[in-house]
């Protein structure tokens, strides 16, 4: 997937950009009837129709990158628009539809995060559509990811987990990283306990999968009652500056802490008898 | 205010109480007040330059004073123990004792995360002000004969600070110190031949082992300390024993110091400062994180964060890994590291002699042996100002790289990009700054004499009869031309030849060619200050002008005006610098 998505970015200048921009204008109004349109009434149905829905949904917004039975659609030079998407499960959907990273709104180095267009049935509609390519990991139950129980002892147990598997990436304090390539794993400020899960079971582009096999899924949700503790904690020294390790404190060090000491050894020099008369030096 | 110069002799103090007696009793064994008296007469200019190095000074005291406080709770200990402290993220985690320790400190023991702060913001400003304080001597030329050993004892405090800061972050064995041991033990071991070793002594056998903290801790509050106290002493006495820098003026020469006495004006300047530096230490250590260790955990050796970075001063180097191309060699099943090697241990190491021996290096190249106390301006030296500049951007692009990844992220580029740049850039950079640079003070040089030959623009445009316009130049203060003219004139000899007078073939004749040239280099593109001649020739066509006006017909003989002037007597702002007024005393003239 790493190697798709360079292509894609590499191809932004080629003859296909001026076609690929008028299908996302496309899909993008396509996307906006799909909101507002009337269709989400019959959400909430037996499973057969809200696939319909999904399929229609996905006709309208997906289809043009994805194909339209899922099946990826590949550019006369071999390179894809959108993956396949059969077997990557339900989860996957709701995580990239539901942070916003779907439907594309342009190629680039890395899907980002954005408005989410579709409402929660249509997600679950869209989903489901998916689902029904291929088996593949289902949207988390709220049992699972839910944190309200969790005890302190869970908890350091979930920052263990952090420090193993997701700091390297993602910061210590979960304010991100950077990755070669332009790539970066974002800062996980104000991400919901679903979509963490979500990402953990998915892997989304440079991210690993993190199977149940691999990280449990009482892990899972360890990891998630620590990351969202640790970001209400307060900030026990003071303003964090960005919790971003040593480069911003030394920035600080020197533009506020050498700042205001030499502005201070200015002003003692400049108040003197001798000075004032206008000894320059 | 009065202003001394130091005297060769102490005035005696007049005893007649108790307590002078017993002074005086003490002083005839000790001999102190004869020695604190001259001390105390002893005379520092005023300028805010001069203050850097008391930053220094002072957040040094802060951080004996800070340390002293850790010590109390720290515990430089490896063994393992499970946390039950009151930070509830790790309770019941496994770590070190020291690691613990520090936790503890933060958020059980009243106004330690405080003071831990402190002491790290100290630890950060300690080091810089050191780093702005050198480049205020080198750019001032404050270096040179007699104070080249004062300089190397600077530069040695700068290296023994760097190390104090990295074996005090290393103390708390979160997960950054503990990248930073294991990233120094890399470092060590990329060492050809004796690596291993070195590791394996310093580590008490393999990384990680339970020896470094204590070792680290030894070396951190007690050798380092002591080496820079007394290193600060040094620097001190020589100083007190120089005598002060000063800038050239009016009044001062090289062989007096025109300022303060030491008592009472500058004690009170300096102490202070010292609440200065204590409260900007104390207002950032209550304000700002620094060194989060709650939120790192504890040091294991399979966890690593995004954001592992030293802290600033050891950034540079970093900067050198990150951009440094992955060549290796491999000889005989050893493998070469060059790709840390040079980045980490040489480069490190030659940037550092370089610093040490830059007095001596620029009086080889200039060859001046005198002793100088009346500092340059920076632009009066354009070599020397332009080299400095290239350093820093040299330090300063590695500087960068070495936040290649905030960069990435911030600016939404591409790391490898920046790498491709900065691996250009180190090498540009530093040759652009400094013709930059040269050129820049050349043209301060050149705006220099132009004010002493043809006076300041008055900012008055006179219109002649004709009409044409010309901006009146008045000459400037004698102060201030002083001031100026207070320079040396450079005297380039003419090249070593082949042959030395006697025909004999010079032996040394190749190191003087280029001896010869890197001064030719150094020196050819300055301008010199005005000679006597010049400066007299111009205020001689200042005067002739001058008095051609007072007789009431202005210098424009050639068309012929003979004319009333019809300004005269009209009180029209300006029209009294035409000239042929009395100027004395005039509001609009002041400040120049
Ligand atoms: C402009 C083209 C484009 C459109 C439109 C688009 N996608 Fe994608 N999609 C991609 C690309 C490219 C990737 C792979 C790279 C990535 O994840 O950023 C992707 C990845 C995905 C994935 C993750 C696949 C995996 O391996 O886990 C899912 C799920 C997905 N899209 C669903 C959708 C849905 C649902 C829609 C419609 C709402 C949609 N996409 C619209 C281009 C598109
Ligand atoms: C190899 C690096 C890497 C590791 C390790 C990693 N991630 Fe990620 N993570 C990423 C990248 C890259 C993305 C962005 C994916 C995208 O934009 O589609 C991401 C995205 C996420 C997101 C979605 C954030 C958002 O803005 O919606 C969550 C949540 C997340 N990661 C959690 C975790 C957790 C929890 C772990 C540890 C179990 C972890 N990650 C480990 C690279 C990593
Ligand atoms: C005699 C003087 C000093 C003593 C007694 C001392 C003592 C200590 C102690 C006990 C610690 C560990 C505390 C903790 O975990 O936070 C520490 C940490 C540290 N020390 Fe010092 N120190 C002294 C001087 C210095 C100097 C001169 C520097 C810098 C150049 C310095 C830089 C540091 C740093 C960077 C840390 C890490 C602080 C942190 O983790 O927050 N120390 N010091």
């Amino acid at each position: 997937m790493r190697l798709l998505s360079a292509r894609l970015s590499a191809r932004r200048r080629s003859p296909f950009a001026g076609l690929v921009v008028l299908l996302l204008g496309l899909v993008l109004t396509g996307g906006a009837f799909a909101l507002f349109s009337p269709a989400q009434a019959e959400s909430g149905q037996a499973d057969q129709s809200t696939v319909a829905q999904g399929r229609t949904l996905f006709l309208v917004g997906c289809a043009s990158c994805h194909g339209k039975n899922g099946e990826g659609i590949v550019t006369e030079r071999g390179t894809q628009y959108g993956p396949p998407l059969a077997g990557v499960g339900a989860a996957s959907v709701d995580f990239q539809v539901g942070t916003g990273r779907m439907p594309l709104a342009r190629p680039g180095v890395q899907a980002e995060r954005k408005k989410v267009l579709y409402n929660p049935d249509e997600i679950k509609a869209l989903a489901a559509y998916v689902a029904s390519l291929g088996p593949g990991p289902s949207i988390p139950t709220a049992s699972q990811y839910s944190i309200s129980g969790t005890d302190s002892e869970a908890v350091a147990r979930g920052g263990q987990f952090w420090r193993t598997n997701c700091t390297a990436c993602h910061n210590f304090a979960a304010a991100g990283g950077a990755l070669p390539g332009g790539k970066y794993a974002p800062s996980l400020s104000g991400v919901t306990p679903k979509h963490m899960y979500e990402a953990m079971l998915t892997g989304p582009q440079q991210m690993p999968v993190f199977s149940d096999q691999v990280v449990k899924p009482s892990e899972k949700r360890d990891i998630i009652a620590y990351v969202k503790r640790l970001q209400s904690a307060p900030n026990y020294g003071g303003n964090a500056l960005g919790s971003m390790g040593p480069v911003t404190e030394g920035m600080a060090a020197w533009i506020v802490g050498i700042g205001a000491c030499v502005a201070f050894a200015v002003w003692i020099a400049s108040h003197s008898v001798r000075s004032k008369k206008g000894a320059k030096a | 205010m009065s202003t001394t110069t130091n005297g060769r002799t102490a005035a005696k103090a007049p005893g007649n109480d108790k307590l002078a007696e017993a002074a005086t009793w003490l002083d005839d064994r000790v001999g102190l007040a004869t020695l604190a008296k001259k001390q105390i007469r002893k005379v520092f200019p005023d300028h805010w330059s001069f203050m850097l190095g008391e930053i220094a000074l002072w957040s040094f005291v802060v951080l004996l004073l800070t340390g002293t406080f850790l010590t109390l709770w720290f515990k430089p200990s490896m063994t393992e123990v499970t946390y039950n402290g009151s930070y509830d993220l790790l309770r019941g985690v496994k770590m070190s004792e020291a690691y613990e320790s520090a936790l503890h400190l933060s958020f059980d023991v009243r106004g330690g995360l405080l003071m831990r702060q402190i002491h790290h913001w100290a630890a950060n400003l300690f080091i810089a002000a050191m780093l702005v304080h050198l480049m205020r001597i080198f750019l001032t030329g404050a270096f040179r004969k007699p104070r080249e050993l004062n300089w190397v004892i600077g530069s040695l405090l700068l290296l023994l600070g760097t190390l104090e800061g990295f074996t005090g972050y290393s103390l708390p064995d979160d997960l950054l110190s503990g990248t930073g041991i294991r990233a120094a033990d890399g470092f060590m071991l990329a060492v050809p031949v004796v690596g291993t070793y070195v590791s394996f002594f310093l580590f008490g056998g393999q990384f990680p082992g339970d020896d470094i903290i204590p070792r680290l801790f030894t070396a951190h509050i007690l050798l380092l300390p002591g080496i820079l106290l007394a290193l600060i002493g040094a620097h001190m006495l020589l100083l007190v024993f120089h005598k002060h820098t000063q800038w050239p003026g009016p009044g001062r020469t090289n062989d007096n110091v025109v300022g303060y006495p030491l008592l009472p004006v500058y004690t009170a300047k300096a102490g202070g400062f010292f609440f200065i530096v204590f409260g900007a230490t104390a207002l950032m250590g209550g304000l700002f994180t620094i060194n989060p260790v709650w939120k790192f955990g504890p040091y294991d050796p399979s966890q690593v964060t995004a954001g592992s970075q030293p802290d600033w001063y050891m950034g540079w180097p970093d900067g050198a890994l990150r951009i440094m191309p992955n060549w290796e060699t491999h000889l005989w099943g050893f493998t070469l590291s060059w790709n840390v090697f040079l980045p980490i241990i040489v480069l490190p190491g030659v940037v550092f002699t370089a610093v040490l021996l830059l007095p001596f290096l620029e009086a080889w190249i200039t060859g001046d042996k005198r002793e100088h106390h009346l500092l340059q301006r920076p632009r009066n030296a354009p070599s020397r100002t332009a080299l400095l500049v290239a350093l820093m951007t040299f330090y300063g692009i590695l500087w960068e790289a070495s936040g290649n990844d905030l960069i990435a992220t911030h600016f939404h580029l591409n790391l490898n990009y920046i790498t491709y740049f900065n691996r250009i850039m180190v090498f540009v950079g530093p040759v652009l700054a400094f013709i930059i640079t040269r050129r820049w003070c050349i043209s301060l040089q050149r705006a220099d004499r132009d004010r002493l030959l043809h006076g300041y623009e008055s900012g008055i445009i006179m219109r002649s009869p004709e009409g044409a316009y010309a901006e009146k130049h008045l000459p400037i203060s004698v102060d201030e031309a002083y001031t100026l003219t207070a320079r040396d004139r450079v005297e380039l000899p003419p090249p070593p030849g082949e042959v030395d007078s006697n025909g004999v073939a010079n032996r040394k004749a190749r190191g003087e060619g280029l001896r010869w040239r890197v001064r030719n280099f150094w020196f050819s593109h300055d301008i010199e200050k005005p000679t006597r001649t010049e400066l007299e020739e111009a205020h001689h066509h200042a005067e002739h002008e001058l008095s051609v006006r007072d007789d009431g017909h202005q210098h424009l003989t050639e068309s012929g005006y003979t004319g009333d002037y019809e300004l005269d007597g009209t009180p029209a702002d300006g029209h009294q610098f035409d000239g042929r007024h009395d100027i004395s005393g005039d509001e609009l003239r002041k400040g120049h």
